[in-house]
């Protein structure tokens, strides 16, 4: 079961010198307990580009979908058996990287 | 045995079984929508059949070996029309896993599964109520007020997420238990009182059919979890509350204050097994939670036989332990009304004009300060105090409460 752990902020710094080094340790603590698949980090939402080709018409627009005080500036998808073991894993991400996450499951 | 006996027999066996009917379905299917329907479904064939037939020699099992039927028809059904064969290896799976030892009762899981921390409070009240206590949706919608529709959405989305976000169905592990049993005590607790201080103007001041169904969940927690201080403790403080319930509301619907309470109406079982889980966990010398402290204070109270007995200054002190662990400005409200009992109530109001930051919303403190500035002989502001509390209460009983000692001010 798969688990997407999305990296929320409100300002568009990148993480700091700690912060760094504690998500490398956090990494590979993933990868040695068998939950790491992928992460990486997202660039600012002023780097943001939506298309809707719902009419055929390619219509590109710049900027986020949407608006807001927060957005997501990074995420990790890992691997565990349930919502309990993701929590876990999330809550330990959450401190290494010093930013709020969100937890959703793939489908 | 006639109709009416078969009724009776039905609605005891929904009360005991349900819950145990529900968590053997979850753990055999995994899936909170087919165990409740399941269950249901079974209670409706019991309806039909059990006046013609007779009851059988074992409700709980005939209920069980019903639902288990009515749930693998539901998935063979439902394979057939979208095709999906995950669910195939249950179907052959007829005879029931063996049963687990107490700790894993599967009415325990089910507890905490209702009671995850990845639920909003109001969902995990909610799905407690339907899953482990067997309320209706319309029920749990008429006791929290809102729509029948709206309660349907919100368990239905909380069973969704359950499944989708693959909330496991277990009781967690020893380092995580005694945080989420705080959550499920918070659950109950939550029931319990809008049971006994309903929160609307649409309802009985006192809603004995949701303290009962505190009192039933939290014996059912009790006997699970046997050695935790902190069940026993929120048991013995629903008790020692629920114990004094006929003596709290006059024949008009108004709420009584305790001292103004009969206290030959309090119930004098329900006391007694209070004081004696109280002494349980005195007896353990073990650090108190908040729910033994609260116990112990309301131990205090209806240990009294007359409201001058009560020794207020044990219960000073135990409000004094109750700030070190849950310093909140509800807590010093209370630890107040007992200062008044024992310093007199000027030191009290002190105490409670300190908090008007923090609780100018909360109508306790209006009605508070309003007691206290009538001791005082405040009568303008006492009358504005109470007109603020009564601006701010929902519970008629206590409104009335409130109006009538507005108006005896004179």
């Amino acid at each position: 079961m798969q688990y997407l752990v999305s990296v929320i902020t409100d300002s568009i710094d990148r993480a700091d010198p700690d912060e760094q080094a504690a998500i490398d340790v956090f990494n590979e603590q993933l990868q040695k307990d068998g939950h790491w698949v992928f992460a990486g980090g997202l660039g600012a939402p002023s780097t943001a580009t939506v298309i809707d080709n719902r009419g055929g018409q390619g219509l590109m627009t710049d900027g986020p979908f949407t608006e807001s005080k927060e957005f997501f500036i990074g995420f990790w998808i890992i691997e565990a058996p349930d919502l309990d073991v993701a929590v876990k894993l999330a809550t330990e991400g959450s401190k290494a990287c010093n930013r709020k996450v969100e937890v959703r499951p793939f489908l | 045995m006639n109709g009416t006996d078969t009724r009776e027999v039905i609605a005891r066996a929904h009360h005991e079984e349900w819950a145990r009917v529900v968590a053997a379905l979850t753990r055999r299917f995994g899936d909170l929508d087919i165990a409740e329907e399941g269950a249901a479904e079974a209670f409706a064939t019991a309806v039909e059949r059990w006046p013609t037939d007779g009851i059988p020699p074992n409700p709980g099992a005939w209920l069980t070996t019903t639902a288990n039927r009515k749930a693998i028809d539901r998935i063979r059904r439902e394979n057939k029309r979208d095709d999906k064969h995950k669910e195939a290896g249950v179907l052959s799976d007829i005879e029931p896993p063996a049963p687990l030892g107490a700790i894993d009762d599967d009415r325990l899981r089910l507890i905490f599964i209702c009671c995850h921390p990845a639920l909003a409070m109001e969902t995990r009240v909610a799905l407690t109520l339907r899953m482990v206590g067997g309320l209706s949706v319309s029920e749990i919608a008429r006791a929290f007020l809102v729509q029948e529709s709206a309660m349907s959405r919100r368990i239905t989305r909380a069973k969704a997420k359950i499944k989708a976000a693959r909330i496991p169905y277990r009781v967690p592990s020893e380092e995580d238990l005694p945080l989420r049993v705080t959550g499920v005590l918070a659950v109950l607790y939550l029931v319990f009182n809008e049971g006994y201080l309903a929160s609307g103007p649409d309802t009985d001041p006192v809603r004995d059919d949701l303290t009962a169904e505190a009192i039933r969940l939290a014996r059912l927690v009790r006997a699970l979890l046997p050695v935790d201080g902190e069940v026993a403790g929120l048991l013995a403080l629903m008790l020692l509350i629920e114990a004094r319930r006929t003596a709290r509301v006059s024949a008009v619907g108004e709420l009584i204050a305790l001292d103004e309470q009969n206290r030959g109406a309090w119930d004098a079982e329900m006391i007694a097994e209070g004081h004696a889980l109280v002494r349980e966990r005195l007896a353990t010398g073990m650090a108190p939670g908040r729910f033994q402290i609260l116990a112990a204070i309301n131990a205090l109270h209806t240990s009294a036989r007359d409201v001058r007995d009560t020794d207020w200054s044990q219960i000073v002190a135990l409000y004094d332990q109750l700030v070190r662990v849950e310093p909140s400005p509800v807590v010093a409200l209370n630890r107040a009304i007992a200062v008044s009992e024992l310093d007199g109530p000027e030191v009290a109001l002190a105490a409670v004009d300190r908090l008007q930051d923090q609780l100018v919303e909360y109508h306790p403190y209006h009605a508070t300060r309003a007691e206290l500035l009538r001791r005082l002989g405040y009568g303008p502001a006492a009358r504005a105090a109470y007109d603020a509390a009564i601006e701010r209460a929902g519970n008629p009983g206590e409104i009335a409460y409130l109006t009538r000692r507005r108006d005896q001010l004179g």
